[in-house]
């Protein structure tokens, strides 16, 4: 617990480990799509123009990698699916129309923020290892030019789905008052913890 | 090549709007003769002191082919096939590759640089170093296996039908230095009316699939091949018999990219919508109180 009345969600580190992570995504998302599409070429000026941009965008997928890895070690355990995760998103409806009281109480994750976890553990494993085979400048002669048109499509459609997850995370962490404080401070209020994730609360007070 | 013809420009990488079109001219082409080529890469080196580019010196290898590839420096290299035909006889097939300058070219798709990759109205494809950012979609989008990026600049180099030399009234150097009139430029109609006496010609000499290499999938080719079996193009080191923009680079660059943008804008759009609909979703002050009163009685069941 660390300022009094409040509970604490997130350690320093864990803090720190996660924004890295974040920085190093909108980095990827916004080369990436520069890149993507004609309409957005200009955004390869954040980057120092065209060269610049084709060549940190990888570097940048090195960085979330070893980043995201950590993060993942930290938090895989929280986010295995239970059954109470299929009950939760049966109810998804409730969710969505802010009636909590009407879902099943909720661990340290709801089933939409394990799904979130998953989806970018997977996307993120898939966009590393495509990016590696179209990453010409030092692979170009481990795969063949076949290979790699099958690379660069999964890419770019890997891109396009994990930015749409990331865009579904970041509403979730407005809509839900009080998520955002937990990852920038580090503690949310037991309010928070009652309304969100009961199960959890219950825990804590248990010393668990 | 630099940008010096924007009048002439009708195709451009990674550019939305049309470009100028008030100018037209006849689609060019280079006819290579493979049937009358000896071999003698006199093209290659005109092509090297016209272009000035000195690739580096490899070590032979055991075939004629040198270098044993194209290379940033080296945009045209003739591919040397010993081909044994179905009478016993050794065949020389001697092809001179280098880029076809497709009228529906796969870099050009590829390529997210805005103008790095243009193709002029005479049909010529060319590469605008200056635009290049290196990222080597080019290769990938290429049916032909052609654009090269060099390890120094990291930017992609090609033959460029000597677009210079073109847009001055002269023919391609590899034209200019060939020794047996094996490489001819003009019109492309031309082109393809002198192919056809020279597949007659074939024909009588015994060579009954004689023909010409326009390949059709990729809109005829701004480089054509007179070839003895024309039947099978990938007896000459392996020319694509049926060359077309991969099916891949069609996912990849067609359709799905403005869908998936206006996906992700509807994705954002949906969230500003929830937001005005449902609203935040605030903790209220009793959950502040059922909170206070679960961590109060630790102790409890
Ligand atoms: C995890 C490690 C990653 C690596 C090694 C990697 C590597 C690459 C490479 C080599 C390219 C080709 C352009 C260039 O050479 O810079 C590329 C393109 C791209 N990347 Fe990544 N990337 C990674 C992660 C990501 C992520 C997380 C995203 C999305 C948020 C992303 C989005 C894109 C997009 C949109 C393109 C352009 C695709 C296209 O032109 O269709 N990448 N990536
Ligand atoms: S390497 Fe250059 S020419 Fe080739 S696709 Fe990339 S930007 Fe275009």
């Amino acid at each position: 617990m660390s300022q009094p009345g409040t509970i604490s969600r997130y350690t320093t580190a864990q803090r720190i480990n996660h924004w890295i992570t974040a920085g190093c995504f909108i980095l990827l998302a916004l080369s990436g799509m520069s890149l993507f599409h004609p309409s957005l070429f200009f955004l390869t000026d954040l980057f120092g123009g065209g060269p610049y941009t084709r060549a940190i965008h990888p570097w940048f997928g090195v960085v979330l990698l070893v980043s995201f890895a950590i993060l993942f070690v930290r938090f895989f355990h929280h986010n295995l699916w239970n059954r109470d995760d299929t009950a939760w998103i049966g109810k998804i409806d409730k969710v969505i129309s802010n009636h909590e009281e009407d879902v099943p109480d909720v661990g340290r994750y709801n089933a939409g923020q394990k799904l979130v976890f998953w989806s970018m553990t997977l996307l993120i494993l898939v966009l590393f290892v495509t990016g590696i085979v179209i990453w010409d400048q030092y692979f170009f002669g481990f795969t063949s030019i076949e290979v790699k048109r099958v690379a660069i499509a999964i890419h770019s459609l890997a891109a396009v789905a994990i930015i749409a997850v990331f865009i579904a995370h970041v509403y979730a962490g407005i809509w839900i008052r009080g998520t955002m404080g937990g990852m920038l401070h580090g503690s949310v209020t037991p309010g928070w913890a009652f309304r969100h994730h009961r199960k959890w609360l219950r825990d804590l007070a248990r010393g668990r | 090549m630099t940008d010096l013809q924007s009048l002439d420009i009708t195709r451009r990488s990674a550019t939305t709007g049309t470009p100028p079109d008030i100018r037209h001219q006849p689609a060019v082409a280079k006819l290579i003769d493979v049937s009358r080529c000896i071999g003698c890469k006199a093209c290659q080196s005109a092509c090297m002191e016209w272009n000035d580019l000195r690739p580096e010196m490899e070590t032979f290898e055991g075939s004629y082919d040198n270098p044993s590839d194209l290379n940033p420096a080296a945009w045209t290299v003739m591919r040397f096939t010993e081909w044994e035909n179905e009478a016993g006889n050794l065949e020389w097939l001697i092809r001179k590759d280098g880029c076809m300058h497709c009228s529906d070219p796969g870099c050009l798709k590829a390529c997210p640089s805005p103008g790095a990759i243009v193709q002029y109205a005479n049909g010529i494809v060319d590469f605008i170093s200056e635009n290049c950012i290196g990222c080597g979609y080019c290769v990938k989008g290429c049916p032909f296996n052609i654009p090269r990026i060099s390890q120094e600049d990291h930017r992609a180099y090609k033959c460029t039908l000597c677009s210079d030399r073109v847009s001055v009234g002269l023919e391609p150097a590899c034209v200019k230095t060939c020794p047996t009139g094996a490489i001819l430029f003009g019109a492309k109609e031309d082109m393809t009316a002198w192919a056809q006496e020279r597949i007659v010609d074939l024909k009588e000499r015994g060579f009954a699939n004689a023909g010409l290499y326009d390949p059709p999938e990729v809109g005829g080719t701004h480089v054509m091949y007179v070839l003895h079996h024309a039947d099978r193009p990938s007896l000459y080191a392996g020319l694509p018999d049926k060359p077309r923009i991969d099916p891949l680079v069609w996912l990849w660059k067609g359709m799905f990219k403005p869908i998936a943008l206006a996906g992700l804008g509807f994705a954002a759009i949906a969230g500003f919508v929830h937001w005005v609909v449902a609203g935040p979703n605030e903790v209220q002050p009793e959950d502040e109180v059922h909170g206070r009163e679960i961590l109060d009685h630790k102790d409890e069941k």
